[in-house]
């Protein structure tokens, strides 16, 4: 059984739910958290930015008709978690309905080696300082370098009306590079990220090759010139070029979205949207990726769920209350920021996987296309698929090779034609990590893919 | 809370810090969404936490937490100590001194907040809705509205001899409307904003959100050019925004601006007056003092296309030689204060809707940008960004236009804003700026 269930006694537990339940509702639950966290940075060859932080609360949610009533408080006071319950039944008003009694279920929490609170700070602080050496070493036209660390060990538990009583305990590490390269009046910048669900052990190989990598992306892009705007092919990098697939396709598959007609795959269910050669998973489970959880944040054990079966929608993607409209069992999709939070459907680790062949092969059929090495970052309007992503390095294709680095582009397009127009997934297979906002509320969620060719997508670049 | 903040700055310097500032919060917050004439969730909360900034001669460390006991205080005074002794020495590093008072009152608490009881905000929050679906036939429903409020206590003592707080009330409202096309849905944002729930005109946000969705009813990408484009507020306001990150001291002395040495040089076409106002009644950012206790005030960043100043905290306004602006921002007690704008203000030019729209002649207005944190390079300026609005043919506004974008950099842009509309709205994505729409004279538009 996991440290996260002792956060409040079973006793406290069913006393604030029953307290939830007063003035009736179908569903009440508590989730209660406690974080640590520490982090540091090193700019301009000096380690400041150094922060301990430290945060205990719970959050008390009652369904009722419909209706979501939730209240959160800082702090696990037991009369503070009574009175939030009481704020959250206070709107309702029927009769006292009965919670179940509790029962406790064990979770297995992701394996952790190295407690990263437990490693010297001296430590952390010597691994930025070598990431600062590896990355202005790449060469003289380094201008500026930065690097971060960031560790946060989360504890939460959860229990609820249907009598469960569960919880996890979460330790996440993450360094992050960024180089700025510099040469007369042209300036650009490159980064590269390590995370995991993991301890300090996911430093133990070459922490500092992200910083070598961060430099490399910056001074590439000195030579770039201006990047093509018109359609044309589209490969897309393997590891963070998953992020396209989150964008265009994960977040439509997030049952609230689906449920209120806000998605282009709402009645797609079982159709054919992507050629055959396309299969896709969310999977929470990952062992010691940065999207895994033991369970979710409404206590439900997270799993692997396939949502493109060879081209064809086979799932979406749900927490408690979507899964109760449509009469399905949540994929264990819940989570939430905090417990100042109520739980959406949230993807976990969401990746392409792995087709046949060389990424080269992909890249030797285009004549002239583009070729998106790693995207910055990306942002889709579900209701309409209306998508966009920023290019922090791509190339130009021409004649089946790549050529020129291309700065400033963007791709652009819509989700349903740009998922069918993948016409190719090569075999290599990388996982990263990212940070993804939904409804104000940020959670860490893994994206992977291969290499993958889209047949026309619009570049945005500035060379008409 | 000025007192237990000052025995946590009195604990910290126990803990062994030379100098010690902590600041506290306290916040009372409900948010109602409503869908489909139904109130879909309640939320009521409060927040309470504290910051400890500690000084070890140079080095400078930050501990935060939420347990405000004697011990859970000291706890955090000791930690924050202990992480002091980890940074490297700055010879910057120090904190602010005691100055001027600040101002008295700024009025920032509504009492409507209060006034106004949970069933009259979700009221609120179903006549957004109600208003949208009503404005049209062809909207189709509401992914959401939402009305949110909140009210604040921040208090900040240090041990330099700061000792301030201030209460400051909050709201907004805002929709996702959905428009049934011919060839599926748009959406469309309309939103508001005040001190408290009586500010707030829920039918015209409905319309607003009920409009900017039908509006795109139709859509098809622009053909690639250059042309005059015209940014809605909404829009204009991201890259106010953009500018006005660029424009604190802590890019520019770190190489990371492209406004870096350009004090003095023209930066912006002569029809861009841009200030940075922490003291506005309508700022949502507004305040008494910045986030280190030092008076907000109103500061003149871009003015007959040149560049006057950038934006100082106590730290930056040590290294660059200069006075601190008051701009020490801070995302409550769980951050250190960084420099940064409080609230940006364009001033409003003399060119109404249509009249800007006339001298775009031929071009394009973009009503809804999208990628911004992905497609902008805060170090350089150069941006490329997704966009939608509408075609302007003959001065007028034509077609509905999508998935295209819009690049170029920032300074370009600036350089090429060729006249400011007459009307100014607050927005707050990004951060707080009031602008009026932009008429930018040439910008790279690629589409099909």
């Amino acid at each position: 059984m996991s440290s996260g269930h002792g956060l409040i006694e079973p006793e406290l537990a069913e006393r604030v739910l029953v307290r939830a339940l007063a003035h009736g509702g179908d569903f009440a639950e508590v989730f209660a958290e406690r974080t640590a966290g520490l982090t540091m940075a090193i700019d301009e060859s000096r380690l400041e930015a150094v922060q301990a932080g430290a945060g205990e609360g719970a959050g008390v949610r009652v369904i009722g008709g419909g209706t979501t009533y939730f209240a959160h408080v800082d702090g696990l006071d037991p009369g503070d978690l009574e009175r939030a319950a009481g704020e959250a039944a206070a709107a309702l008003r029927a009769g006292r309905a009965e919670p179940l009694p509790l029962e406790a279920v064990a979770s297995t929490p992701q394996p952790i080696e190295q407690r990263p609170a437990e490693v010297p700070a001296e430590r952390k602080a010597g691994m930025l300082r070598e990431l600062d050496e590896r990355g202005r070493a790449a060469g003289p036209e380094i201008a500026q370098f930065m690097a971060s660390y960031a560790e946060v060990r989360r504890e939460v538990t959860v229990a609820n009306s249907e009598g469960l009583y569960t919880g996890d305990d979460r330790t996440r590490v993450r360094i992050g590079a960024q180089a700025v390269a510099r040469r007369g009046d042209s300036v650009q910048t490159g980064a590269e990220t390590l995370g995991g669900h993991r301890g300090f052990e996911l430093f133990d190989g070459d922490p500092g090759e992200i910083a070598a990598a961060a430099a490399r992306k910056a001074l590439v892009l000195l030579d770039a010139g201006p990047a093509p705007a018109g359609s044309m092919p589209v490969v897309v990098g393997g590891g963070f070029g998953g992020v396209l697939f989150h964008e265009m396709t994960g977040h439509g598959l997030e049952a609230d979205h689906v449920q209120k007609g806000a998605s282009v795959y709402a009645d797609k269910l079982g159709e054919q949207v992507a050629r055959p050669l396309l299969t896709a998973y969310d999977d929470g489970r990952m062992p010691n990726e940065w999207g895994s959880d033991s369970v979710d944040d409404e206590g439900v054990p997270t799993q692997k769920t396939m949502v493109i079966e060879e081209g064809r929608l086979t799932s979406f993607l749900y927490d408690g209350v979507t899964a109760r409209h449509d009469g399905v069992a949540s994929t264990g999709n819940g989570r939430r920021e905090s417990f100042r939070h109520l739980p959406v459907p949230r993807m976990t680790n969401t990746y392409i996987a792995p087709g046949e062949g060389e990424p080269e092969e992909l890249i030797a059929e285009v004549k002239r296309g583009f070729y998106a090495a790693s995207f910055a970052g990306g942002q889709v309007d579900p209701a309409t698929g209306d998508f966009v992503f920023g290019v922090s390095e791509g190339y130009l294709i021409e004649g089946g090779r790549v050529t020129r680095p291309c700065r400033g582009a963007t791709l652009i397009g819509n989700c349903l034609e740009a998922l069918a127009a993948i016409d190719a997934v090569a075999g290599d297979f990388e996982m990263k990590t990212g940070v993804c906002g939904k409804a104000g509320q940020k959670v860490p969620v893994g994206t992977g893919q291969g290499h993958v060719r889209i047949g026309a997508m619009t570049v945005g670049g500035t060379e008409v | 809370m000025i007192e237990p903040a000052r025995r946590a700055v009195e604990a910290t310097l126990s803990a062994g810090a030379s100098d010690a500032e902590a600041y506290m919060s306290e916040e009372a917050e409900r948010e109602v969404r409503a869908h489909g004439g139904e109130i879909e969730s309640l939320t009521a909360a409060t927040k309470r936490g504290i910051g400890l900034r500690a000084w070890i001669g140079n080095r400078v460390g930050y501990a935060y937490g939420t347990d405000l006991s004697e011990a859970g205080i000291e706890v955090l005074a000791a930690r924050a100590a202990e992480v002091a002794g980890l940074a490297d020495e700055d010879e910057f590093a120090g904190p602010p001194r005691a100055g001027a008072d600040p101002v008295a009152d700024l009025m920032l608490s509504d009492p409507s907040v209060g006034q106004w009881t949970t069933a009259d905000v979700a009221e609120l929050a179903l006549d957004v809705e109600r208003a949208a679906l009503e404005a049209d036939p062809r909207i189709a429903g509401v992914e959401q509205a939402v009305y949110a409020d909140s009210v604040e206590r921040v208090a900040i003592v240090s041990s330099t001899g700061i000792a301030g707080e201030y209460e400051r009330s909050d709201c907004y409202a805002y929709l996702q409307a959905l428009a049934e096309g011919e060839s599926g849905r748009e959406t469309g944002l309309g939103f508001g904003l005040g001190r408290g729930p009586v500010a707030l005109d829920p039918a015209a946000i409905g319309r607003e959100g009920a409009e900017r969705a039908t509006a795109m009813i139709g859509a098809r990408k622009p053909e690639s050019r250059s042309c005059p484009v015209v940014l809605d507020p909404t829009v204009a306001s991201s890259f106010v925004a953009i500018a006005g990150n660029g424009l604190g001291a802590g890019a520019v002395q770190r190489g990371r601006s492209p406004f870096a040495e350009l004090v003095g040089s023209e930066v912006a076409g002569t029809a861009l007056v841009l200030h940075d106002d922490g003291l506005d009644p309508d700022g949502s950012s507004s305040s008494p003092f910045d986030g280190e206790g030092v008076p907000r005030r109103r500061t003149a960043l871009i003015e007959d296309g040149t560049l006057r100043t950038y934006l100082y905290d106590t730290y930056t306004a040590h290294r660059g030689n200069a006075a601190s602006t008051g701009s020490a921002g801070r995302g409550g007690y769980r951050s250190q204060p960084s420099v940064g704008f409080s609230n940006l203000v364009v001033a409003p030019g003399a060119l109404g809707f249509a009249e800007l729209l006339g001298e775009a002649g031929e071009g394009v207005f973009v009503t809804d940008v999208a990628g911004l944190h992905s497609g902008v390079n805060p170090v350089s300026g150069a941006f490329s960004v997704g966009a939608s609005g509408r075609a302007i043919r003959g001065g007028e506004l034509a077609e509905p236009l999508r998935e295209f974008t819009i690049a170029s950099d920032l300074i370009s842009m600036l350089k090429a804003v060729q006249a400011v509309g007459a009307v100014a709205r607050w927005v707050p994505f990004g951060g707080s700026v009031s602008t009026p729409p932009l008429l930018i004279g040439e910008l790279t538009v690629a589409g099909s």
